[in-house]
């Protein structure tokens, strides 16, 4: 019985303890050591090499933004039947397919974005709000955003910032409620997404002196980041799956060396853009480009259809 | 186990409080203050946030692709003192070091041919004698952003 009373007494105690210090970490200034996430594995290539004594080790892939505006600036066009279509969104029922076409619808409204095809960015909003829904994201796509981007259709400044808000709001929604694994593949889904339209985009162009060729075999780069980023959440099923399929991806791109020569940093004193001055070749052959476009064109039927 | 069972349950409520608390927290400065460091450039949608404290360090990679022109932002909140970073590339070469150029926040770059760049953030020590009680910690967030061409 004492201890009961002890008990009964004690919880409120400890729960007003509990809000207390909730509370207080808003202030975030005094001995805060939460971390927002978690990517510390360890690492294998040469940038990487260096025994880290960092707390927190981030790993950036490029953003739907980021892999449209590469597609973008490599002088190519916009196509629209190689977007991810509208229908399927239906087909897209468990949090791994949701959270991957997530990130593939995103680089599609990025992509249709950067060329001003006004309506598909739009239609393309709608249903990565279903997808966000879907994953329980309450507030990052909500029909303010619908709304904003209606309004604005024609200020391609803030059609952009809506796109990179919303992708940012998505990504923290799942950091921030402890599904880390949800928010990488998301963004593995995006950069598939992103790669599919730039090799599809370079259909049978030759491969030398060709820009839409070059940041193809530049995501091999990316390539390392993907993997790390799975690294560190190995042990989760749906992260397994997507692994399975990226190691199909980078055994095409081990077929590829890539050298590069030493950096040298230029400023210019006009701009204040510093240059970062460097030469880079590659061995790709027409058969392993094919054969990269092919595992590319797999994975995302895989992660769509 | 009937004793314990609700000191766990509220332990486990009590982390998972605090960590969304300071999620929050670090979105909300790094949308507020950090992203404004990046225009007129525009933001590329990563968020990349951490508490840290006084002397604490932070790495993130990237790879940067040629045709675009980028601007790192690097900030901390006013609990910090200025935080410094470092760019460097795979061959360990320090390309832009912010101590060098009055703790600037922002470091705009362009590349020639795609490359992996590793970025070091460190919160300096105010005082290296400070008790341990006393050491300030707040929100770093680093933000890329881009220019539209």
């Amino acid at each position: 019985m004492l201890f009961k009373l002890k008990l009964f007494v004690s919880t409120p105690i400890i729960i007003g303890v509990v809000i207390f210090f909730a509370s207080c970490s808003s202030g975030g200034n005094k001995n805060n050591t939460k971390e927002i996430s978690v990517d510390s594995a360890e690492l294998e290539r040469d940038i990487f090499a260096d025994i880290s004594h960092a707390k927190q080790i981030f790993y950036s892939l490029p953003s739907p933004l980021e892999s449209a505006m590469m597609i973008k600036s490599s002088g190519t066009h916009f196509t629209e039947k190689l977007l991810n279509p509208l229908s399927n969104v239906n087909k897209y029922t468990t949090n791994r397919s949701m959270a991957v076409s997530m990130g593939v619808y995103l680089t599609d409204l990025s992509y249709a974005s950067l060329f001003d095809q006004a309506q598909t960015t739009i239609k393309y909003m709608e249903v990565s709000k279903k997808m966000a829904d879907g994953l329980g994201i309450t507030d990052a796509i909500d029909k303010t955003t619908i709304d904003r981007l209606e309004e604005n259709i024609n200020n391609r400044d803030i059609i952009l910032d809506i796109i990179s808000e919303t992708f940012m709001s998505t990504s923290a929604f799942l950091r921030d409620n402890d599904r880390q694994p949800l928010a990488t593949i998301s963004l593995i889904g995006g950069w598939i997404e992103g790669l599919y339209l730039a090799t599809q985009l370079a259909g049978d162009a030759p491969l030398k002196d060709n820009k839409i060729v070059d940041r193809i075999i530049d995501q091999k780069l990316s390539l390392d980041m993907v993997i790390k980023l799975m690294d560190s959440n190995k042990d989760n099923a749906d992260i397994q799956y997507i692994s399975v399929q990226i190691n199909e991806l980078k055994k095409v791109y081990d077929k590829i060396t890539i050298k590069s020569s030493k950096i040298q940093p230029v400023v210019d004193e006009k701009t204040n853009v510093t240059t970062l001055k460097s030469t880079s070749s590659s061995d790709v052959t027409s058969e392993v480009f094919n054969e990269l476009k092919e595992t590319v064109k797999t994975i995302r039927n895989n992660f769509t259809l | 186990m009937k004793r314990t069972l609700p000191v766990i349950i509220l332990a486990v409520l009590f982390s998972f409080a605090t960590s969304i608390k300071v999620s929050s927290q670090c979105k909300g400065f790094a949308k507020q203050f950090c992203k404004l460091e990046i225009l007129p450039y525009i933001h590329d949608g990563n968020y990349h946030a951490a508490i840290l404290s006084e002397g604490e360090e932070a790495e993130l990679y990237k790879t940067c692709f040629p045709d675009q022109e980028y601007r790192i932002a690097v900030c901390g909140s006013e609990a910090l003192p200025p935080v410094e970073f470092k760019v460097i590339d795979a061959d360990r070469n320090v390309l832009f070091d912010n101590k060098e150029h009055n703790m600037v926040k922002t470091w705009d770059f362009k590349v020639e041919s795609a490359k992996q760049l590793k970025i070091v953030i460190n919160v300096p020590a105010k005082d290296k004698k400070k008790a341990d009680a006393e050491i300030s910690s707040g929100c770093v967030a680093i933000m890329f952003g881009f220019k539209d061409k």
